[in-house]
């Protein structure tokens, strides 16, 4: 385990002898999140040992793992999600734009705003369409009149790629849409408080290889604006949408760095193990 | 598989075999067999169900009518001492109450049907024609034919010989062949009793009527809905949310179980001895009785509420959570109304109880005669399951059918309210 995560410096060299890719080193302007020795306990059982991670808006970041390695987990550190579990207890630092999201200072509430979430299973509300969007909006007045929400929603369908499939029923129940379009749903219903960052947890694992596509191309278009951090169980997605790769193993970062280089040529033993599908 | 064990090898299994086939057989005889027990059981429950309405209806139907005879009051010609004037303006209360209206309306029964023309009215029948009197005083000038409440027995002879005990008696036999009299001459007839459904309580069964007893369910039922339903929630969204896990919350939880069970007699010496006595409020009081059932309906709400909202899946919270919406916010918004179904229906078999509940109420006084529908929440009150026990125990015969029409409006009340809950169940109702 030799603490890979402890000092982001190392973790991240540019390899010697070969051309560092653009992307390697993540900007200081693009700096979005920092983990900094993080841990998770589960009442006495350790789930998350010494992880730091960077995540900034020019790179989605992937993790990958076997199940149960802690990814998930970690992932829900980010947005204190792990908040609603009274047993799990987190220790270390996670920063949002410098701020420690979990001082006492830090409304929670507003934290889960600024960084969204995308569920495994498509979870939309049993309301309409539009509703759906506009409540993220409504619930912390960033609409100031009716025409305003209309716009909010619109825009974030759009962004969402799911404006053209369902502009002429937004009354219609979100639950009445298909898997894949459920899961736009909920993207736009992220992208509708105008968060800094999304976190997606397997977000295409309920979905045929189609929705995938459009999910995955989604999360190209929205590189850049939102920093996105997802979780996923297919290597291959997390090769084509991310441009940094966070390898999890029983509850220890083994790995972070750059997709393209720790899928050619991983630095550790276990990485190289899981990615040739030796186990996982 | 142990080493050096001899396993015989495994004959190929034969699909076609008559043991095959002959289990085939049994399976879908068993089959068979469960489908027609339950069947039975279904057909067992509908048929007393059907028993019971029909008996209700065909006993209960009688009881909202009455048998009314022709009586003729020539006022002019009576020694009733009263002008139209005098049943004019503020005076007309005690004008009435001062005239012996009885008198007449016996008297004129008298001229019309002989000796025993009195017996074929009811007592009460005399208030008729005062009621009567006060709407129009101008009848006092000349005669008027009313058509009065006949008198138990003469109702009874309507029936004519219904093969018991009492039929064989001389004088039920005299009233028999006195009504076929009657009946033939056009002077007698069976109509729609208003008096039922507009009067309260009374001794003689041809003036009782259900309105009084209707209206202190009514007022019961509001004081118990306002009670239970709010805190049975607030009680429910606590223990289910926020509520730490530990012994406490855990007894709490076990004596809210129990509550649910326990003999609702109890809840009525509770209910006397902390509102009544310690309290101090008023007895046989629909406030009190509605605060009794609801300390009894208030358990099934909670266990109903904490089983709904346990059961709004999680995915639901995680998405009302991960956009940044307070504890309070997914709740109003998302759990609450999601869980309202399940709430709702907790709440209907729970007021559906206290509605049909008489033992604590009985307790709490309000078994009392009221002989006048409560005003208010404190006005002493009666309550239909109560009035059917009181109208059950009378001995008068004419009380049978009066009791089984309060049975069939009782019923109806619960049918309304069920309906409504249901309605609104069914409106809030989601799926996901």
């Amino acid at each position: 385990m030799n603490n890979v995560g402890k000092n982001m410096n190392d973790v991240i060299p540019s390899p010697v002898g070969r051309e560092a890719p653009k992307d390697s080193v993540i900007a200081q302007e693009t700096l979005k999140m920092k983990a900094r020795n993080v841990d998770v306990f589960y009442a006495d059982k350790q789930a998350i040992d010494d992880v730091s991670i960077d995540v900034g808006l020019e790179n989605v970041v992937a993790f990958i793992g076997p199940s149960g390695c802690g990814k998930s987990t970690f992932l829900r550190c980010l947005n204190r999600m792990n908040d609603t579990i009274p047993i799990a207890k987190v220790t270390g630092e996670i920063t949002l734009d410098g701020e420690d999201i979990y001082a006492s200072d830090m409304d929670v509430v507003q934290l889960r705003a600024r960084v969204g979430m995308v569920f495994q299973k498509p979870n939309p509300f049993p309301k309409s369409i539009f509703e759906n969007v506009a409540y993220g909006p409504r619930i912390h007045g960033l609409a100031a009149s009716k025409l305003d929400m209309d716009a909010i929603v619109e825009k974030s369908l759009r962004r969402a790629g799911l404006w053209e499939e369902v502009k002429d029923r937004l009354q219609d129940s979100g639950t009445a849409l298909s898997g894949g379009q459920q899961q736009r749903l909920c993207i736009a219903r992220a992208i509708a408080v105008d968060p800094e960052g999304i976190l997606m947890d397997e977000p295409c694992s309920a979905l045929d290889p189609i929705a995938t596509a459009k999910i995955e191309e989604l999360i190209h278009e929205l590189r850049g604006r939102y920093a996105i951090v997802i979780v996923t169980h297919n290597m291959q997605q997390a090769a084509r949408v991310s441009q940094r790769t966070a390898f999890f193993h029983l509850g220890t970062l083994v790995e972070y760095g750059d997709t393209s280089d720790l899928f050619t040529n991983p630095r550790e033993e276990r990485t190289k193990d899981y990615i040739t599908g030796r186990y996982g | 598989m142990m080493a050096g064990a001899a396993i015989p090898a495994r004959q190929p299994t034969d699909w076609h075999s008559d043991a095959m086939q002959s289990r085939i057989r049994a399976r879908y005889r068993a089959e068979k067999r469960f489908r027609a027990y339950g069947l039975f059981a279904v057909l067992l429950s509908a048929g007393f169900l059907v028993f019971l309405l029909v008996t209700m209806v065909a006993n209960g139907a009688r009881g909202f009518t009455q048998t009314e005879i022709s009586v003729p009051v020539n006022f002019a010609a009576s020694d009733l001492f009263l002008q139209p004037g005098d049943v004019e303006g503020d005076g007309t209360e005690a004008a009435l109450a001062s005239a012996d209206i009885e008198g007449i309306v016996n008297a004129a029964a008298i001229e019309a049907y002989g000796e025993d023309g009195a017996e074929l009215i009811s007592n009460g029948a005399w208030i008729r024609v005062r009621d009567a009197i006060a709407t129009n005083p101008d009848m006092l000038l000349g005669q008027e034919r009313f058509w009065l409440q006949a008198s138990t027995e003469l109702d009874f002879g309507s029936r004519g010989d219904m093969g018991d005990a009492r039929s064989a008696r001389p004088e039920r036999q005299a009233m028999v062949a006195r009504w076929d009299g009657l009946d033939e001459a056009g002077q007698v007839r069976r109509a729609f009793s208003w008096t039922f459904l507009t009067s309260s309580d009374s001794s003689d069964p041809t003036l009782v009527g259900i309105w009084g007893a209707l209206k202190g369910s009514l007022l019961t039922m509001i004081v118990t809905l306002i009670l239970a339903f709010p805190i049975g929630v607030l009680a429910a969204v606590y223990l289910e949310e926020y509520a730490p896990q530990n012994r406490w919350t855990d007894m709490i939880e076990v004596s809210i179980n129990n509550l649910a069970a326990v003999p609702s007699i109890i809840f009525g010496l509770l209910g006397l001895a902390i509102f009544i006595n310690m309290f101090g409020l008023p007895r046989s009081a629909a406030l009190v009785g509605g605060l009794t059932l609801a300390l009894m309906t208030m358990p099934v709400i909670v266990i109903a509420g904490r089983n709904a909202i346990k059961s709004v899946p999680p995915s639901i919270r995680d998405a009302a959570l991960g956009i940044g919406a307070s504890k309070v916010q997914v709740l109003a918004h998302h759990v609450l109304p999601l869980s309202l179904p399940g709430i709702l229906t907790g709440t209907i078999i729970g007021m559906s109880r206290a509605l049909g509940e008489t033992a604590p109420l009985l307790l709490i006084g309000m078994r009392a005669f009221v002989a006048t529908p409560p005003g208010d929440f404190t006005d002493p009150a009666t309550a239909l399951p109560v009035q059917i026990f009181l109208w059950s125990d009378e001995l008068d015969p004419g009380f049978v059918e009066k009791t089984s029409a309060a049975i069939i409006v009782l019923l109806l009340f619960l049918l309304a309210m069920n309906g409504v809950a249901i309605w609104l169940r069914n409106k809030y109702e989601q799926r996901w």
